[in-house]
Formats: structure tokens, C-alpha cells, sequence
């Protein structure tokens, strides 16, 4: 089983319904997020395109963050998804500065924080909370083992592109474009 | 002459030493319950309950979710509902920050006089009303009932919009109208008979061919629409767009057509010019359908591309070709009619030639163009009449805007200002979630009519700014702490939803029905409210349909039949249209009667000068106007506004990205605040954008104090409609100042 994301830029409008869904979901305190969204815009007016995009953690395979936490806090939870065990956490941030995409942040409560896949709903069967309320259904989540699940359809059928392959960490959030 | 009506601000209501939430509040809480028991009365153990939003007009249908302590998490759409399809927007996600913001308003407020000043006192309810009663009374009595106006842009305007009805006003105002979306409802009408109403009947489902002029899907949530839009985008459908600005939308079309601000007409009437000459329209809608054909036909001859260019700046070649792709898609083609489309005074005229276009490529009762929407019948328990009020707002108006269909909320403000032509001014005001002082443009004219009044009554859940020019401030528990009338949409499919209670109310805080109920037994008018309880009323009204409260409490939205089962026209089907001549009028009878051009004429704008730009505003997905500044879920998404700026003209400036800048217009108004600089290749050099709905000047609002800049500020020239009253906004234009010192003159 690998569990993965893939975001539709062609459809996302940037709206950030994500980022507090996120939020109200995983009690989130204001302040912080586990999504976020990302605008680029290219080119002289009025040749110009825009890519919108929800970001998270990657959930990556290759992870610097589980590699290189000193407790294991940090490690591959079912179907690959990337976790940190609070209670093992002693927020000494490693694995913030090991992170290409920015994904972690410390929780005021003194543990790492960041995107769980919504484990807790996909466990009963649920969208993470970000997929569900996205009011432009621009995000598709599953398994990519099952060629059948969305994600694995929407891949088969679209261009995407992850975000800095070169890093080597084997993404597993896919942008549509 | 110092001002009768000072604002009040937090600084003088700290300096009377005044305590929101004490004891005194409890006390007051505690004779309300026993005096109105039921009103708290609801299924509270329900693990979830049904809402609709309240923090925009679209009135999703979702659910709330408590935690095991009985707090609200979350939000979540009601999958049953057409609006939303189980999904919410980011304000209907982040609604719950409407509850929990501790900067709500607590406890009724009294304006009082102390040592000279000005201030607000905390006051028991009964006494708000004793006071609001009498006041009513005297202006009654001195003036007339039909001196009263309700201003309204939420649920709880229906139960004091009964109240002012039966006390003898009908001078019921919403913004949304002469602010928003009036020039369009009057255009429909005039061209098809039928407005657009709300959520709009537009089929982008099924469309193969969506024009946006100035509107930006996406940007402006509007739930249905944009999941709607989505969809399209997923089938591959045609976008275009057209936009001084790339909006998001601008982002996903086929075609953008950056257009010189103010020329939209332009483009429109040449659209028309090559679909009639290169025979593109739809021969046999056109011939069976519409009424002037040969009249448009002549009319547009000499608006070609060619002409069109001049005045837009878009290519010849960009027009034809665009409208060849509509005409190839249609009847699937919507030529979008849009929604806060009161930009430059011409506006029903611009929303004219919107519809004609439409007519044109018989669009309109067409799959994948407009359908024919439906709304549910519930009946409402039968009242004895209203009595009839001498005049009306109307009177104010000398003859003008005779076409409007809805009150104007500008025209109501109009009306309260003394002259000497009116016999009788509008002297009380009561307002319901809307912001006047940043929803009408004129910021100035708004507060002298405030000036001019005897009674400012203020019903709201925030301390907006309003609230600080009121003489009785009612604080109204918010949607999630409610029950209000039932949602009735329309759509596709008929719908109703229900709201109720999720949570008790915090603070002293009501609803307002109930507090338009309490008014009713001061002012005797206890026979327009026959139910004692809201709970009763709705129950009585779902019966009549086949449902009832409990079992909405359960399912929360219901979708009814629809009474005519085609959305679309038939094949060659006979339509009578609710037109003078009984056709969609290309050439409008209507409009001609009144004195009007009865075909979209161009008209030449004003341009900004050297060193100025066309101010255009606009919206964030995250926020509704001024309504959510404050709330802590969205702020968190978005906390100010910037200002966007062409780069060539962040180069003439010297400006840098997030720099804070103030604004002038060109009436010499500078910005109360300062505003930060986004500099984008997203903006024409012409214009600069905003997002509407900060720079709140109100310091109870924590959050929302001197974040960015209000644009109704900088809104100082107002573009009336002629034909219907609507106030263009887009006539302004400012500069960047660095300092807010006024220039000696």
C-alpha cells in the first residue's frame, strides 16, 4: 500500500478552503498550518500564466525527516504515510531543517507538527479533510498500489510533475498540470 | 456645530469604565429565560445539527460537528444540498470563527451623554426597547410610520423587515441591490422578462462556452458556481475571459482578453457585430424568440472589430475569433451576466448587451446556457394586511428609477438626507448585518444622512463601524447559536434547509426574531408575529410542504419537486416572455418608454490623469466583505489587503514589494491607513486592484483595526444608473502617498 496525493493546478483556484479544513479537523491552533497554498505567476503582461497550488507535506519515501530524527518520532505509518509520535518528539527541529518542502513546524506545545494524510479519517475509510471540502474537487487522494484508486486513474491519464525531484526524497503529493 | 451623532470608539467606552460580560449581564440573561424559555429550547444532544452559512448570500446547507465537551469543531456540508454539494467554502469551513471571536458584541448598548462626551452604557433589553419603541412612536407621530427604513443584508432582516411593514414603512433596503447586482436583475427583466435572481440559473454544468466579463469565479466563492466552473474545466470547456486584470480565473481561460477598463461595451456591442454579419447567430431562436432583430441588426453595423480595437485595446483578430467560439458552442454558451456589476453608471445598459448577446446564441432556456430555475413554494401563515404607507422612499426620488424592482439601499440613505424638495425625510434607521458605512460608496453622504436622523438602531453580531453611529446597539447571537426562516432556493431543484441552534448563545446575545418579536408587543403589533416561538413558525411552514421541524432537524435540506419538469425549452416550444411584447426584446420597450436608449449605447469614460490609476477592488475567496475581517479562522488565511501594482508603474513610483503606501483619490481623500504593495504582472498599468472590505476603523475589532485600506473610502465618485439607480464605483482613481499629511492648497 502507498498512499498518495495528487493536486490538479488546472483546476485549484487557491482558495485555502484546505488549509482551514485542515485546521478545524486536526485542531490546528491559528497561527499554524499543515497546508498551505502557493501562487507563481510567469511572464510580461499580457502574456501570463498562474499556477495554483495546495501544498503538504510530501510523505515521501525516501525521508530526510524519519532518517534523521534522533528518536524515532518520525516514521512510516501505514501505506508510507510519514508520522510523528508526540510523545517521542522532543522538538529539537532536525528534522525541520532536513525537510526540502517546509512541511514541519513546532506545535506550541513543544512537539513537531505537520500533515498526517488525515490517518485518522482514512483509517474509517475517509478523504483527508483537505480532499473532502475542496469546493473545486482539485485534489485526489488513495493508493497508488491499487490501479484503480483515483489517484492512480488521474496519474494515468495526466501530465504532473512533483516538487524538487532533484532532492531525491520520492515524493508522493503529484501536481497536475 | 459639533456632530450630534459622535462615533464612538472603544477609547471613550473604556474611559466610562465600562465592563462587557459582568454580573449585570447574568442577571439580564436570567430574567430572559424565564420570561422566554422556549425560545433556548432545541435537541442539543444531536451529535450534529443542521445550519445554513451566514457568511455570504450562496446559504450553503451543512452540519456542525460538537467535540465530546459539547464545543463546535467543524463545519461540514450537507451533502444533500444543491448549493454546496458537501462541500463548503473557505468561510463556511472557517464559519465557526463568527462564534468564537471575542470581539462580538455582548450586550445591548445605549448611547448616552457623560460629562459632555458621548458614550455607550449597557442597558437591559427591556430598556433598548422601551427606548427604540418610543423613539418609533415620535418619529410616527411627528413624521409619519413611513419614516422608517430597515437596511438589511442577513436572515434576521425578514422578522424586522414584518416589523416595519406593520408598523407602516416599506422602505426595506438591502446593498446587494443598487450596490451589487440591481443592473443585471433590470437588464434580465427588461430583455427576457425574468431576472437572474440568486444562485444564478446559469448552466455551467452542461456549457460548453463561459464568458466572464469582470467576474471572477473563484476568486469570489460563490460555492455552487465555482465547483460548477470546476467541473467545466475538468470536461475541457471553453473560458473566456475578459479582465483588466489576469484574475484566477483569467489563469485557467482560453482566451483572456485584458480589456481597457470601462470600454466592456465596446467589446460587447462588436461581439454582436460579427456574430449577426458573419451569420452566427441562432436564425430559428432569434426569428421564433426576440422581438428588434432588424433594429439590433442595423444598430451594430458600425461597431466592427476594427472600431472595437481603438476603444479596448483588444485585437480585431481576438474579437473575431472569440466570438466565433461562442457562437460554435452555442446554444451551450453563457455569456455570464455576472454579479456586483455596478461599475460605471451604464451598467443596466452593459448588462443589456450581456443579455442580447446571450439571446443571440439562444442561449437563454438552452442546456449548457440558462436554465429555468425553480423555487420551492412554502406557504407562510396568513397575516392581517400591512397597513399601506403613504409614500415611500420612492417619493424621495422625483420620478427616477422607475425601473428599479428593489428598494436601493443608496436611495433609502438618499432619502434620509433634508432637503427642501422632500416633504418628509426618512428619520429612523434600523440596520441588520451590513456594514453601511463600508457598503455604500460616499462615506461622507452615508454619515450626514446618519446625521440628519432621530433613531439609528444597529443589529449585528460585530462591532462594525456602523455600530459606533448608532443610539441603540442590539447585539444578535450569531448563525451558529439560531434558529432563523428557512433557506428557499432556488435551482435546478427546488430546496429548502433548515437552520437551528448548534450551541446557546454566548453573552447576552439574541436572535432576531425574537428581538423583532419584543418589539412588536412595545410598538402592539403583536398580530404580524403570531407564533411565540420561531421553532412554531418554521414548524407550521414545513407541515404545509410535507415535512416538519423534526424531521429537518434530522435531514437538514430537502429537495422538493419541481412543478414544471423541463429546465430547458422545448424543441420549437411556444414561450410567452413577461415582455411588453411578449419576446425577448432585443430592442427593449421598456427601456424606451422611460426615456432610455432601448439599445446599448458606448459611452466614453473619464480617464485617470497622469500619475493616477483606476482603482478596481474586488474579492478574496477567504472573506465577505467587511463581514469577516475579523473573524480569527480567516484572518489567519488573509489579515490584510494589498495594493497590486504593474511593475512598470512600481519603476515610476520607486516602489518596492511590501512596501506600505497610503492612497489619494482623486477628490484629495487620502487612505485612513496604509496599504501594502504587491507588485504583479497580474494588473494592467492603468489600475491598481484591491480587496474589498479592510481598513476598519472600528478598535473593538482587534484583528481588523488599520488592516490595509477600505476602497468605499477612496470611492468618492459615484456613477449613478439612470435607468435604475445602481452607484457605479469604478470611476476612481488614486495615487501613492508616502505620508497622510493633506497637501496645503
Amino acid at each position: 500500500m502507498r498512499y498518495a496525493m495528487a493536486i490538479d493546478t488546472k483546476k485549484c483556484v487557491g482558495c485555502s478552503d484546505c488549509v482551514v479544513a485542515c485546521q478545524t479537523e486536526n485542531d490546528v491552533p491559528i497561527g499554524y498550518c499543515r497546508d498551505w497554498v502557493v501562487e507563481i505567476t510567469n511572464g510580461t503582461y499580457p502574456q501570463l500564466e498562474t499556477e495554483l497550488r495546495s501544498e503538504r507535506c510530501n510523505h515521501c519515501e525516501n525521508s530526510p525527516c524519519v532518517r534523521c530524527c534522533p528518536t524515532g518520532a518520525s516514521h512510516y505509518s501505514e501505506g508510507g504515510i510519514v508520522m510523528v509520535t508526540k510523545n517521542e518528539c522532543i522538538g529539537c527541529s532536525a528534522c525541520i531543517t532536513s525537510c526540502p518542502y517546509d512541511a514541519r513546524f513546532v506545535h506550541p506545545e513543544g512537539y513537531v507538527d505537520k500533515c498526517t494524510f488525515c490517518l485518522h479519517r482514512v483509517k474509517k475509510g475517509m478523504k483527508p479533510a483537505c480532499v473532502a471540502v475542496c469546493p473545486t474537487k482539485c485534489m485526489y487522494f488513495g493508493d497508488l498500489d491499487d490501479p484503480r484508486s483515483e489517484v492512480s486513474e488521474v496519474l494515468k491519464k495526466r501530465k504532473y510533475k512533483t516538487l524538487i525531484p532533484e532532492a531525491g526524497t520520492k515524493p508522493q503529493l503529484y501536481f497536475l498540470i | 456645530m459639533k456632530s450630534r451623532r459622535q462615533f464612538i470608539k472603544i477609547s471613550s467606552l473604556s474611559a466610562a469604565g465600562l465592563v462587557f460580560g459582568g454580573g449585570l449581564l447574568e442577571t439580564f440573561a436570567d430574567n430572559l429565560l424565564k420570561t422566554n424559555q422556549s425560545y433556548f429550547k432545541g435537541p442539543y444532544d444531536f451529535s450534529r445539527t443542521p445550519t445554513y452559512c451566514e457568511v455570504c448570500f450562496w446559504k450553503c446547507a451543512g452540519w456542525v460537528h460538537k467535540d465530546e465537551n459539547g464545543r463546535i469543531k467543524k463545519i461540514i456540508g450537507n451533502d444533500d444540498d444543491p448549493n454546496c454539494n458537501g462541500r463548503f467554502c473557505p468561510r463556511g469551513t472557517g464559519g465557526v470563527g463568527m462564534y468564537t471571536d471575542e470581539d462580538r458584541l455582548k450586550t445591548p448598548l445605549l448611547r448616552i451623554e457623560k460629562n459632555g462626551e458621548q458614550t455607550y452604557r449597557e442597558a437591559s433589553w427591556d430598556e433598548a426597547f422601551d427606548f427604540i419603541a418610543s423613539k418609533m412612536n415620535q418619529i410616527k407621530q411627528e413624521h409619519g410610520a413611513e419614516c422608517t427604513a430597515l437596511f438589511t443584508h442577513g436572515s434576521g432582516g425578514k422578522y424586522f423587515g414584518k416589523l416595519l411593514k406593520g408598523f407602516g414603512s416599506n422602505n426595506i433596503a438591502a446593498p446587494s441591490y443598487a450596490q451589487c447586482r440591481g443592473p443585471r436583475e433590470v437588464a434580465f427583466l427588461a430583455t427576457f422578462g425574468q431576472g437572474i435572481n440568486s444562485p444564478e440559473n446559469t448552466d455551467i454544468r452542461d456549457t460548453k462556452c463561459l464568458v466572464l466579463i469582470g467576474s471572477h469565479l473563484g476568486e469570489n466563492m460563490h460555492n455552487g458556481q465555482v465547483q460548477e466552473m470546476s467541473d467545466a474545466i475538468d470536461k475541457g470547456t471553453t473560458i473566456i475571459t475578459v479582465d483588466p486584470r489576469f484574475s484566477t480565473v483569467a489563469g485557467k481561460s482560453k482566451h483572456w482578453l485584458p480589456i481597457k477598463p470601462s470600454t466592456d461595451i465596446a467589446l460587447l456591442l462588436s461581439w454582436m457585430n460579427v456574430i449577426i454579419n458573419e451569420d452566427l447567430f441562432d436564425k430559428k431562436y432569434v426569428e421564433k424568440y426576440t422581438f428588434g432583430f432588424d433594429q439590433l441588426k442595423a444598430y451594430v453595423q458600425p461597431f466592427t472589430p476594427e472600431w472595437a480595437y481603438g476603444i479596448t485595446t483588444i485585437k480585431p483578430q481576438q474579437i473575431r475569433e472569440t466570438a466565433r467560439e461562442m457562437a460554435n458552442a452555442a446554444p451551450a454558451t453563457i455569456v455570464h451576466p455576472g454579479r456586483h456589476v455596478t461599475w460605471y453608471g451604464d451598467d443596466t445598459q452593459r448588462l443589456r448587451a450581456v443579455a442580447i448577446l446571450n439571446a443571440l446564441l439562444g442561449s437563454w432556456g438552452r442546456r449548457g446556457g440558462f436554465y429555468k430555475p425553480e423555487k420551492a413554494f412554502v406557504p407562510h401563515f396568513h397575516l392581517p394586511d400591512f397597513p399601506k404607507p403613504n409614500k415611500n422612499w420612492r417619493d424621495a426620488m422625483s420620478g427616477k428609477y422607475k425601473l428599479a424592482d428593489l428598494a436601493l439601499a443608496s436611495g433609502v440613505c438618499d432619502a434620509s438626507i433634508p432637503s427642501p424638495e422632500m416633504s418628509c425625510a426618512i428619520k429612523g434607521w434600523i440596520v441588520n448585518g451590513t456594514n453601511l458605512i463600508n457598503t455604500l460608496p460616499d462615506q461622507k453622504k452615508t454619515i450626514a444622512a446618519i446625521q440628519a436622523l432621530d433613531l439609528l438602531v444597529v443589529v449585528d453580531t460585530m462591532p462594525m463601524e456602523i455600530t459606533g453611529y448608532a443610539d441603540v446597539v442590539l447585539p444578535e447571537c450569531t448563525y451558529l447559536e439560531r434558529y432563523d426562516s428557512l433557506r428557499i432556493s432556488q435551482g435546478r431543484e427546488p430546496s429548502i434547509a433548515l437552520r437551528m441552534p448548534a450551541v446557546d448563545p454566548l453573552y447576552n446575545t439574541k436572535p432576531a426574531f425574537w428581538m423583532a418579536r419584543e418589539l412588536a408587543k412595545k410598538l402592539d403589533l403583536l398580530q404580524y408575529f403570531p407564533f411565540e416561538t420561531i421553532e412554531e413558525e418554521i414548524d407550521w411552514e414545513l407541515k404545509q410542504v410535507g415535512s416538519s421541524l423534526e424531521e429537518m432537524q434530522r435531514i437538514g435540506v430537502k429537495r422538493l419537486e419541481r412543478e414544471v419538469d423541463d429546465l430547458y425549452f422545448g424543441e420549437d416550444e411556444d414561450v410567452e416572455f413577461n415582455t411588453n411584447t411578449g419576446k425577448i426584446e432585443l430592442y427593449s420597450t421598456a427601456l424606451e418608454e422611460e426615456g432610455f436608449d432601448p439599445m446599448p449605447v458606448f459611452t466614453q469614460h473619464p480617464e485617470p490623469s497622469e500619475g493616477f490609476y483606476r482603482l478596481i477592488y474586488g474579492r478574496a475567496p477567504m472573506h465577505t466583505f467587511s463581514r469577516t475581517a475579523n473573524n480569527p479562522n480567516l484572518t489567519d488565511l488573509m489579515d490584510e489587503n494589498s495594493v497590486w501594482v504593474n511593475p512598470k508603474v512600481a519603476k515610476e513610483w520607486d516602489l518596492t514589494n511590501d512596501q506600505y503606501v497610503y492612497l489619494e483619490n482623486q477628490d484629495g481623500v487620502i487612505s485612513d491607513f496604509k496599504i501594502k504593495v504587491r507588485i504583479t504582472e497580474r494588473i494592467r498599468w492603468d489600475s491598481v486592484y484591491m480587496v474589498h472590505g479592510f481598513g476598519h476603523t472600528d478598535k473593538r475589532m482587534k484583528r481588523a483595526f488599520g488592516k490595509g485600506i477600505s476602497d468605499t473610502q477612496l470611492i468618492t465618485n459615484v456613477m449613478i444608473d439612470p435607468v435604475m439607480g445602481g452607484t457605479g464605483m469604478r470611476g476612481n482613481f488614486v495615487t501613492f502617498r508616502f505620508d497622510n499629511k493633506k497637501t496645503e492648497v
